[in-house]
């Protein structure tokens, strides 16, 4: 078992929407199971995400977005996290969660996103998807 | 030292972000990691000026400090930022907010910010700040804002960490009673009324006027009178003036030689707290010990007061210490 309270959780909102609802009660649920989670605020542009990623050294990045532009911002994240040298899955994993059909969210998982979150999904999941890519990250491994 | 936390520090000391964060978890995560980063870095630190903003929750200290980090960088500072929010005494989790007010510099490469947790702190920081500082401060971060938890009377750590400590109050949050009573209005070098523009700004500054008021010799002795800035952090009203007052005690501090005295009790401070810590750490060993569980039955049955039991484990503990 991991000890939560020593995983770094960014919780980042991207893009123009700011509908935050979403993002806060995943952010208060992380927190709620122990979970250490720094939460960015609205309107984020990709750079910021993941600079903030870097200096506050965050096991998991969760981003919610709402606006429709998953497919451009969540590829430019990842990327950009690569181009860091930080390897998906390996030193950080990245969840999303927000307005995202299937299709999409398909395809952001063969990107490295280890999992999409809809409307209506039990805080119980996100906490237990969450802790199951914590045990797979380089530095958590047992 | 293991090869790996010395090629972090190789890299972090050139300035990467990225070598730099993972330090600070080290030092964070980690007393036997700590100790051995701040005593490689050490030589390498005391450069930088520290600031901690202190004050009630909801203040308005996160975004003040993101106007003060935007004047600092103009004047060609590095800055470094610390953000201390609480972790939960109930699940351990904490939800890290400072951040958000200042994420418009998080892309500038002449900032660091850091959230940090308290974890089990009480005095307003993290037992791991001084050391994320240390960190901060050996990378080559000239200036050094430490923003502590939203605090009430007596969280006065930041006295222990900072150079000039900014006290963040506003409008509306009791009479002078509150004003007057002890604990971190004593340690302020500067006072900010923010949120200026609400109604009863003028009793703040008159009562915290008549708080200092009341110590004029001291201030007179020390050659310097807490000053107090009315600011409304969203408009930027008051802000330069503030960030003007910080610079002017810092000049003060370092002409008068009491940047030194602070330092001086700084480091002792320090001191102890390492030493508590590691004899706490012994005393829980042996208590943990079937030896110490025997004693403690005594007690609870009544055969042994509980001083005589204390007696009995800490002869123990001399062996322990000095071993």
């Amino acid at each position: 078992m991991v000890d939560r309270s020593k995983v770094r959780v960014v919780i980042a909102k991207p893009g123009l929407d700011g509908h935050d609802r979403g993002a806060k009660v995943v952010a208060r649920a992380l927190k709620e199971a122990g979970y250490e989670v720094i939460y960015t605020g609205i309107r984020q542009t990709p750079e910021q995400i993941v600079e903030t990623v870097i200096q506050e050294d965050a096991a998991v990045l969760g981003i919610s977005i709402l606006s429709g532009a998953h497919m451009v911002l969540i590829p430019k994240i990842l990327k950009l996290l690569e181009e860091k040298g930080l390897k998906l899955g390996e030193d950080v994993a990245v969840f999303a969660g927000g307005i995202i059909p299937p299709d999409d969210a398909e395809e952001l998982k063969k990107m490295g996103v280890f999992e999409v979150f809809g409307p209506g999904t039990p805080l119980k999941t996100v906490i237990e998807a969450v802790d199951g890519a914590v045990k797979n990250l380089k530095g958590f491994r047992a | 030292m293991s090869d790996e936390v010395k090629g972090l520090i190789d890299v972090a000391l050139k300035g990467d972000k990225k070598a730099i964060a993972r330090l600070i978890t080290l030092v964070e995560n980690d007393e036997e990691t700590a100790r051995e980063v701040v005593r490689r870095i050490y030589p390498l630190t005391g450069k930088a000026y520290v600031v901690g903003i202190t004050g009630p929750p909801g203040s308005g200290k996160s975004t003040l400090l993101d106007k003060l980090v935007k004047l600092a960088r103009e004047e060609g500072h590095k800055v470094g930022v610390i953000a201390v929010d609480p972790t939960s005494p109930f699940t351990g989790g904490a939800l890290l907010g400072d951040r958000l007010r200042m994420q418009r510099h998080s892309t500038d490469p002449g900032v660091f910010i850091r959230s940090m947790a308290t974890r089990g702190s009480l005095g307003g920081l993290a037992k791991a700040t001084n050391d994320a500082i240390k960190v901060l401060d050996a990378s080559g971060y000239d200036l050094i804002f430490v923003e502590t938890v939203g605090v009430g009377q007596i969280e006065v750590d930041i006295v222990k960490t900072a150079d000039t400590v900014v006290f963040v109050t506003v409008p509306g949050l009791g009479d002078e009673v509150q004003a007057i009573k002890a604990g971190l209005m004593e340690v302020a070098d500067i006072f900010a009324i923010n949120k200026a523009d609400r109604e009863g700004v003028e009793m703040v500054y008159l009562e915290l006027k008549m708080t200092l008021e009341f110590e004029r010799d001291k201030w007179k002795e020390l050659g310097w009178e807490p000053p107090i800035v009315e600011t409304i952090a969203f408009t930027l009203r008051g802000v330069r003036p503030l960030w003007e007052a910080i610079k002017r005690h810092r000049e003060h501090m370092e002409s008068s030689g009491r940047l030194r005295e602070r330092r001086a009790f700084r480091a002792r401070e320090e001191v102890k707290t390492i030493i508590a810590s590691s004899i706490a750490r012994k005393v829980e060993e042996r208590l943990a010990s079937g030896e110490a569980g025997e004693l403690i039955d005594e007690v609870v049955e009544g055969r042994l007061d509980p001083y005589s039991a204390s007696q009995i484990v800490m002869e123990k503990l001399k062996e322990d210490l000095w071993r």
